[in-house]
């Protein structure tokens, strides 16, 4: 029988009658315009004040502060974060132990008594010094002045979120495949060269979703920088100015709402990094194992090496 | 000269392989011997379990011998004999180093999933041999030529099938100009139609004078392209010699039962 290669009129058929969609789609988009009236139609809002303030020049000192304080902290806590992942899964039993208790402190303690720590280093130690441990010291400074109000709040900030991102590069480098770095080996490269060339770059998938995660909470979490004291950031800013005015609630949603822009833009952000990293993943970025076999099997085919069988399951 | 051409590749003299310690310990090579001449292909058969793999991957220090040496071109591999007899381990550099000169494809090809076919083979020369990239280009686009993929460089693993990854894996070995090719079960993860594309290309790397080593199950590829095969059962050599003696005329009952479920 030869192969019908011309395609017959496609089968058209009624779909399944689903009323339980269209009326629970109703509800909720009732529902939702409620919530969509109830808040701006409340007076009590005053979103006058609230289109006032958003622009207002303090604000957006604020909101710079609060940009600021986010990806510097995320930036050493990330540098921090790889090293003690190496760190744990490193040889040295003292490497091992160190990393461990790292991050045992850390994350074991509320972020809010470590700033408040932060705060009072200048208490605890009025003179930092470099030298031998019980012996002589080499260099001698006034705590004050080197670890401001600032550097206290971004270093609190990084230190705390390195605990956490070092168990997700952890989680990354663990996810991919031994072989990979075993096909390195075979090829003489140095097991530095191996973790930056070949494990890092494919752990990436994995670890960049938490991670932007992190980046999303740690913009929310620099308003407790107000423990160290830091106050130039945007909750402290906001509500300062809401207390002067007795406004308080306008400017508590200034506040969130420029939150929620940072947030939006950091998505996007986000949503690139993982296109970039997903790069040589069949099913695309976020590679959803669903997707997986389907678009495999079409690259297989589009391959062209296979026999020209639609119905032949190629495994690769 | 003739001292060189005398030294076999590799020399494999009592060689044991425990995994894990003590009572527990899994004794996966028992007294291999093994001598691979400059130029020649030698096939492994024997069934799962036999130490065929491990005793390949013991030849490029993937795995570190528990006792015996392991020489190749001549040099004791992971170790420095010193003057009082006295073994010191070398330093990972010096290990990689050695790593370097021998090419190893794997049963799962274990591309670089993130890198394309051009880019996994420009990698090690750019990284270890300090290459030029443009230089590392020519040589990876003639070498993915010699294995028919010159319309796939571009290509990320997961977008090619099996048989045109491992032969990538093949030209990523290569790209190192390695004097010893190691091929741990190179066509057991393909389907049966791919894998004549496989076995060309490694039959041509032969022809050309390649060393190799190879552990497979295709008896095909054994009699016609090797020079000597080696049947392994229980973490020993049971029997050895020239493809033709030991495939159509075993003397070994084990081999003989072997080759009955093989063929």
């Amino acid at each position: 029988m030869p192969a019908q290669t011309a395609l017959p009129e496609p089968l058209r058929a009624r779909p399944v009658p689903r009323p339980g969609r269209w009326v629970s789609g109703a509800i909720v988009l009732v529902l939702a315009a409620m919530v969509v009236n109830a808040l701006v139609t409340n007076p009590n809002f005053r979103w006058d004040t609230v289109w006032l303030y958003l622009r207002d020049v303090n604000v957006v000192r604020g909101v710079g502060w609060t940009l600021v304080l986010t990806f510097g902290s995320m930036a050493i806590a990330v540098v921090l974060a790889v090293l003690l992942a190496v760190m744990r899964r490193s040889d040295n039993p003292v490497m091992r132990w160190v990393a461990w208790c790292y991050i045992w402190f850390f994350r074991g303690t509320p972020i809010y008594t470590q700033l408040v720590f932060w705060g009072l280093i200048s208490v605890l130690y009025p003179r930092l010094s470099l030298g031998v441990p019980f012996g002589p010291e080499l260099l001698v400074f006034d705590t004050r002045t080197v670890i401001t109000a600032f550097w206290a709040a971004l270093v609190g900030l990084a230190l705390n979120e390195a605990a956490y991102l070092a168990e997700i590069v952890r989680a990354g480098l663990g996810s991919v495949d031994a072989g990979q770095a075993e096909a390195a080996r075979a090829l003489g490269m140095p097991e530095s060269k191996i973790l930056r060339r070949i494990v890092l770059p494919q752990a990436m998938r994995v670890i960049v979703p938490p991670t932007g995660n992190e980046t999303i909470s740690m913009l929310k979490t620099t308003s407790l920088v107000v423990a160290v004291p830091f106050t130039l950031e945007i909750t402290y800013a906001t509500s300062a100015i809401g207390s002067r005015t007795f406004e308080p609630i306008p400017l508590l949603i200034v506040a969130a709402l420029w939150y929620l822009l940072i947030t939006s833009v950091l998505m996007v952000g986000q949503h690139y990094l993982e296109r970039y990293y997903g790069r040589g993943v069949a099913g695309g970025p976020g590679g959803r194992r669903r997707n997986r076999r389907p678009s495999r099997q079409a690259a297989i085919r589009a391959a062209g090496t296979t026999r020209d069988d639609p119905f032949a399951e190629v495994t690769p | 000269m003739s001292d060189v051409q005398a030294t076999p590749m590799v020399e494999a003299r009592g060689v044991h392989k425990v995994f894990g310690h003590g009572a527990e310990g899994l004794h996966v090579l028992r007294g291999v011997d093994l001598a691979v001449p400059r130029g020649s292909v030698t096939v492994i058969l024997g069934p799962s379990g036999s130490g065929k793999s491990t005793l390949l991957r013991c030849l490029n220090e993937l795995e570190q011998i528990t006792a015996g040496s392991v020489h190749v071109d001549g040099e004791l591999l992971g170790y420095r004999e010193d003057a009082q007899g006295v073994l010191h381990r070398l330093h990972p550099t010096r290990i990689a180093a050695q790593r370097s000169r021998i090419g190893m494809v794997f049963q799962r090809f274990h591309l670089f999933g993130h890198l394309t076919a051009l880019e996994n083979v420009m990698e090690a020369p750019v990284q270890v041999r300090g290459l030029s990239k443009r230089a590392a280009r020519t040589r990876a686009l003639e070498l993915l030529d010699r294995v028919g993929l010159t319309d796939r460089v571009e290509h990320y693993p997961a977008q090619l099938s099996g048989g045109q990854q491992q032969r990538v894996a093949i030209a990523r070995a290569l790209a190192m100009d390695p004097e010893l090719m190691l091929f741990d079960e190179p066509t057991s993860a393909l389907d049966p139609e791919l894998v004549g594309e496989v076995l060309t290309v490694m039959q041509d790397l032969a022809a050309s004078g390649m060393t190799m080593v190879v552990v497979t199950h295709e008896i095909g590829f054994a009699r016609e392209v090797a020079d000597h095969v080696v049947f392994m059962d229980d973490g020993a050599i049971v029997e050895q010699g020239p493809p033709a003696e030991v495939l159509d005329r075993p003397s070994e009952p084990r081999l003989q039962e072997f080759l009955a479920h093989v063929l």
